[in-house]
């Protein structure tokens, strides 16, 4: 069924991500299947031929890629729900997608399989401040909805960094963060409720506008599930007062692994700051470039932290962080001193990796998850390992989370710098699993951390989580070839049994 | 993002450069949420990373345009929106206008496309033939509602028609050329761009922007020899002409420049001021890229240049609340944000800026024309923007914007506010002052 694990090469003596073997009956029945889409979608959702097809042969992780057979873009759950029983009729494949942000491959198409598209389900269905909730499709932007609430001083509280474009359902499948995350949670904790399409096209929902439903916890189950168990058409989240304000201060160092130590240092302190991110030098000077807002051209690394509430807690809570900042010999500290400044702060840290485009061609981004205590460590290391393998790697993350963000800095251009690149991936989150850690904080595994899967969990555990992808999906159509490693990703663990 | 380029293309000037931009995008897709056409399409193919893609492939391959590619790189408004939101840098802008040319010189449009296109481009950019049409579409207007309702041509026809004004304003004899001195001491000399659609359209905003000027102490030149800045054929792919148009500017300012010296080169329609901008870019191969590069440098906004003349109100407030509309031009094109909301302000206006305010409204040069559909939709999308501010009037810095947005509100070009309350006169239209 699967290829064995690895790599094949291009012709342009590129690493092609090998997944699994299309269906000889599929591709030969293409025609068929594109005008069977046709026949459930209006003329122009669906997608067919080759040239058009391309840009949708790969997400924000463009080092794979394969054009799919198809592109469906449906309007309507229902729509949703006839392509999904077609397929599921025809054995075709469907891989979900939605702003196509993924920096894990977690939209990569499969050459026999459909991609289904939700950006066209962009609409606002219900917002209730009463109970705090609102109520979208799956294609609404992160912040989009915080946008449809904030004349209300309302907010939804998970900021992934690509908020301005990724959107809800994505958010949904992957269990997105973002910086705030460290005192809100992240999407797991702000959802209250979905509506889903099974594999065989039928519509459930689970949750809805009250805490905690009844019942298996359905809601937990499928939050974080990469598109493998069912596509999500509608969400409903938890939306939160906006606080009376916040304010943000830029901390600088001149070493990397003091700067960690003093993001341990604040969090053991029992303070929890709205969000606490690090950025290293080259981080530092790429942002700069894009947002000016003052960030220290001079620092080895730097800590955004923000704090919110009253002035008076503002006040508070950022005297005592300065205090513990000071023990660490920071080169500089600033408070931003209007709402202005704060913007351009977080428009430096939301845009960081893409301002890494301005310092190099591409980049993987990596997506670890360790204990605080073990930042100093892990970083010094991984500034080391840069050094061996000779890639440049920019460091912005979560830290407060302990969730890392190494940007590894190569050239497509070059497949060997590629490979390197790859691998020296895999070596620091193999450590970040060394440490107590894990292989992914908020990106997912999607196709990028699959064959690492078996260095965190051990054959049986991996085998739980298969039978729980069949018990959904016993044929695997739903985005298959991500999440676990190829030669494991074989249905029958379930329908055999 | 990898490119696939052979050494030989590569020796292509035009493709070494998106080269360097194409290896600049990291695929990373912040810049499909803030684009127009993909919030109205929800397609990638109708998004800045998609068609970036598409122009990619076809560059690479080589090969002539196709159909498919064609209509989506049609359907980019060029509002540079993107531009704005990408982390990277990416210079669509220069990566666009390459791939129009290339379509033009690789690619046969439909008999209907050529013949409108080819209207467009010999009347728009001359103002005695643009005059001559006006006259001509009010004259036949009784029949355009014969029209048939389907088919691109005939929609495209109805689009013109919609957007002609019914009323032609009279010549106005500040645009031949001449120099209009400064009152008073002279501070600065400069030259005024007198533009090609706009001084048919609204012959009022070149007379506000040089009373304006010359009350401020700034001698205001119309250059002989100067006329269409090229955007219009530049950005329907057409080089040869768009190149015509630039050096007979850059011709005719140098030797202004030469002559008695330039402290700037005002432009008060935002589309225009983006390309004369990029005349050092679009030169730069040629044997005059030195001068066409210090006429960008030299071009400025009018609300730049008031911004940094110091400008001062001189009448008391009208109590009027002014819907600020950002040109794309001005806001992605040129990045010029605040100083139009910041001068409206000094003249005593109560400035309301409307909500997704970095959204195009449609208009974009001849796309309200060929791109019918799209142009209606973003049309009404912004003025229910602008209208939810509830202003008096609305103030926008380009000639195209206010077509596409009159009909309504009043539009008027923020210069023709800044001069009334600086002492000119009250421009037409405006709801009665409190």
């Amino acid at each position: 069924m699967a290829h064995g694990r690895g790599k094949r090469l291009s012709r342009w003596g590129w690493e092609v991500i090998v997944q699994h073997e299309p269906k000889p009956g599929v591709l030969a029945r293409r025609d068929a299947i594109i005008a069977g889409l046709r026949r459930l979608l209006p003329e122009d959702n669906v997608i067919g031929d080759a040239l058009r097809l391309k840009p949708y042969e790969t997400d924000g992780l463009s080092a794979y890629r394969q054009i799919p057979l198809a592109v469906a873009l449906p309007e309507t759950t229902e729509q949703v729900a006839a392509v999904m029983a077609y397929c599921h009729r025809e054995g075709v494949r469907v891989v979900p997608r939605g702003a196509g942000t993924s920096l894990s491959g977690g939209a990569l198409p499969l050459e026999d399989a459909v991609v289904l598209g939700l950006m066209k389900m962009s609409r606002i269905l219900e917002i209730d401040y009463a109970d705090r909730l609102a109520v979208v499709q799956a294609g609404v932007t992160n912040i989009g909805i915080t946008n449809a609430v904030s004349a209300n001083e309302f907010f939804y509280a998970p900021d992934p960094s690509s908020q301005l474009a990724c959107m809800i359902g994505g958010n949904v499948m992957m269990n997105s963060g973002g910086a705030h995350c460290l005192r809100y949670g992240v999407t797991a904790n702000n959802l209250l409720g979905l509506k889903l399409v099974t594999v065989e096209g039928e519509i459930l929902e689970i949750g809805g506008a009250y805490c905690d439903a009844a019942g298996y916890d359905w809601l937990g189950l499928i939050t974080g599930s990469e598109g493998q168990l069912a596509i999500v058409t509608e969400v409903t989240v938890r939306i939160l007062r906006s606080p009376e304000g916040q304010r943000a201060m830029l901390a600088a160092f001149d070493s990397i692994p003091v700067a960690g130590a003093c993001v341990d240092a604040i969090i053991s302190s029992g303070i929890i700051p709205v969000a606490l991110e690090f950025m290293d030098k080259p981080c530092i000077h790429a942002c700069e470039d894009f947002a000016h807002a003052g960030y220290p051209l001079d620092a080895e690394a730097m800590l955004i932290i923000e704090v919110e509430g009253s002035v008076v807690e503002q006040d508070d809570l950022l005297s005592r962080i300065r205090e513990i900042c000071a023990q660490f010999n920071p080169i500089s500290m600033k408070v931003s001193q209007s709402a202005e400044e704060s913007l351009a702060i977080w428009k430096g840290r939301k845009g960081a990796f893409g301002a890494v485009g301005r310092i190099s061609p591409d980049y993987l981004c990596m997506d670890g998850t360790i204990p605080t205590s073990r930042l100093p460590e892990v970083l010094g290391r991984i500034t080391e390992m840069s050094h061996e393998c000779g890639l440049g790697v920019a460091n912005v993350f979560h830290a407060g989370d302990g969730n890392l963000h190494p940007l590894i800095m190569f050239d497509a251009n070059d497949p060997e710098s590629f490979r390197k690149a790859e691998k020296f991936g895999g070596d620091i989150l193999k450590l970040c699993v060394d440490v107590g850690g894990c292989l992914t904080g908020e990106h997912g595994v999607g196709v990028e951390k699959r064959d690492l899967m078996t260095y965190q969990f051990n054959p049986i555990e991996l085998n739980q989580q298969r039978r729980v992808k069949s018990a959904f999906d016993p044929q695997w159509l739903l985005n298959p070839s991500k999440v676990f490693p190829l030669e494991d990703t074989t249905p029958p663990a379930m329908a055999a049994e | 993002m990898q490119t696939n380029f052979t050494a030989e293309q590569l020796r292509d000037p035009a493709i070494e450069v998106s080269n360097k931009i194409l290896r600049t995008c990291v695929h990373c897709g912040m810049c499909t949420a803030t684009c127009p056409t993909f919030l109205l399409r929800g397609d990638e193919l109708d998004s800045p990373r998609g068609r970036i893609y598409l122009i990619k492939d076809m560059l690479e391959s080589g090969r002539p345009a196709t159909q498919e590619v064609v209509k989506h790189v049609d359907r980019c408004l060029s509002c540079l929106s993107c531009m704005t939101t990408c982390p990277s840098g990416v210079n669509y802008m220069h990566l666009i206008d390459h791939a129009r040319t290339y379509i033009e010189q690789t690619y046969t449009r439909p008999w209907h496309e050529k013949l409108l296109r080819g209207a467009l481009r010999v009347i728009l950019p001359v103002p005695s033939r643009m005059r001559l049409a006006l006259k001509a579409t009010a004259l036949v207007r009784p029949l355009a509602g014969l029209l048939p309702r389907k088919g691109m041509f005939f929609q495209r026809v109805r689009a013109m028609f919609d957007l002609a004004p019914r009323h032609i304003p009279a010549t106005s004899s500040v645009e031949t050329p001449q120099v209009h001195p400064a009152i008073g001491t002279r501070r600065a000399r400069v030259a005024l761009l007198a533009g090609c659609a706009q001084q048919v359209l609204s012959p009022s905003i070149n007379e506000a922007t040089i009373r304006l000027l010359n009350r401020m102490g700034v001698e205001v030149v119309v250059a002989k020899g100067a006329g269409c800045c090229g955007a219009l054929t530049h950005h329907m792919g057409l080089h040869d002409p768009a190149v015509a148009s630039v050096r007979a500017n850059v011709r005719a300012w140098t030797q202004e420049i030469e002559r008695d010296g330039l402290d700037a080169i005002v432009v008060n329609a935002s589309g225009c001021g983006t390309t004369v901008k990029d005349y050092g870019f679009m030169l730069r191969h040629e044997p005059d890229a030195a001068q066409a590069a210090r006429v960008s440098a030299l071009a400025c906004d009018i609300t730049e240049y008031l911004t940094r003349l110091g400008y001062v109100a001189t009448r008391p407030p009208s109590g009027l609340t002014v819907a600020y509309h950002a040109a794309c031009s001005l806001q992605h094109g040129q990045k010029i944000t605040n100083e139009p909301k910041a001068l409206l302000a000094k003249a005593g206006f109560r400035v309301a800026v409307p909500h997704e305010a970095h959204i195009c409204c449609g208009s974009a040069g001849t796309y309200n024309i060929m791109q019918p559909e799209f142009a209606g939709a973003l049309r009404e999308r912004k003025l229910a923007n602008l209208e939810a501010v509830q202003p008096d009037l609305i103030a926008a810095g380009n000639i195209g914007c206010i077509t596409q947005l009159s009909g309504r509100k009043p539009v008027v070009h923020t210069v023709e506010l800044l001069d009334w309350m600086a002492g000119g006169p009250e421009p037409a239209g405006l709801p009665r002052s409190v």
